[in-house]
């Protein structure tokens, strides 16, 4: 990781620039030019640091979605998980340390559809799906402070 | 701009910009629109919230935090506000959401995460946070992640999407 992909991910985890040229407008304040801070972004995405440049999107307003989770023996999980994965709807998905040890975030456009997601993933993967969609989020999300070493 | 054509650019967004030079005109070009109206459309959300946040959406597990917890509470319903406001102040919380029990089998009502270098981090924080805090009398849980099948943003808008039957 170089200085450069440093300050990016230290300056602009919200607030990217809309205008004509961001990355030259990003570059400007940086110190830098707009080839290396394209470049620096292109390294981080391929490297696998970055998910995406892009919007995060308002979870409530965006349309429905829901943290879901599934209590698999343990030897299925790697072929339950990825029959899960197969739906589009399906973003986040982790193995995590309980009875309840598939947990993953399903998005559809609407409340009807993530209804019939559910219940298809449910038929798919062959195991009871527990929803808890979000109630009430306590966080504004400006991105992670990361701690260089 | 009509509702077939914010929803093609949401799609077209949703997986990230392209690493152009002009990356607004550059959706333009693709979707039929000015490069003004991609902007503008983008500003609007995030001026009313449909868009949290535009920027690099960082994966912390490439980035060295191999730790990601995910902290269960059950904290009572007239005191589950006040609590999930604490844990949002604390530093190494990075996502503090109320969701509903699903009794018997799930009683937690409160999710928080931390991500962190290692486990034993993650766990010295979370020491920290319920000391601070006082959250010591309420029952908690702690689900590390041990592995990674799927990451990518919300796909809200879909491949197979139609408007009034229209093809995205």
């Amino acid at each position: 990781m170089n200085p450069l992909q440093q300050q990016l991910i230290d300056e602009y985890q919200k607030d990217l620039p809309v205008c004509s040229r961001p990355y030259l407008a990003m570059a400007n304040r940086l110190g830098s030019t707009e080839q290396d801070v394209i470049h620096a972004l292109e390294e981080l995405k391929n490297s696998g640091a970055l998910s995406r440049i892009g919007p995060v999107f308002n979870h409530k307003k965006a349309g429905a979605s829901t943290l879901a989770a599934m209590a698999v023996p343990e030897d299925e999980l790697a072929e339950v998980a990825e029959r899960v994965n197969a739906f589009e709807g399906v973003n986040h998905n982790y193995a995590r340390e309980h009875r309840f040890n598939l947990w993953f975030v399903v998005t559809a456009p609407d409340q009807d559809q993530l209804q019939a997601s559910l219940k298809a993933i449910e038929l798919s993967g062959g195991y009871k799906v527990m929803s808890l969609p979000m109630v009430k989020s306590h966080f504004i999300d400006l991105g992670f402070k990361v701690k260089w070493q | 701009m009509d509702e077939i054509s914010q929803l093609r650019l949401r799609k077209a967004i949703q997986n990230g910009l392209p690493l152009t030079a002009q990356p607004y005109l550059t959706l333009a070009n693709d979707l039929g629109l000015t490069e003004a109206q991609v902007m503008q459309t983008i500003c609007d959300w995030q001026e009313d919230g449909l868009i949290k946040r535009l920027g690099l959406v960082v994966k912390h597990h490439s980035l060295g935090y191999k730790a990601n917890a995910m902290v269960v509470w059950d904290i009572p319903d007239h005191k589950v506000d006040e609590v999930g406001d604490l844990l949002s102040l604390c530093d190494a919380v990075t996502l503090c959401y109320q969701r509903p029990r699903q009794l018997p089998e799930w009683n937690y009502n409160l999710f928080s995460m931390i991500h962190g270098q290692d486990r034993d981090t993650v766990l010295r924080q979370l020491a920290d946070i319920v000391k601070d805090n006082g959250l010591s009398g309420f029952n908690r849980d702690v689900l590390f992640s041990y592995k990674l099948f799927k990451q990518c943003g919300g796909q809200y808008v879909q491949p197979t999407s139609t408007v009034g039957g229209v093809a995205l």
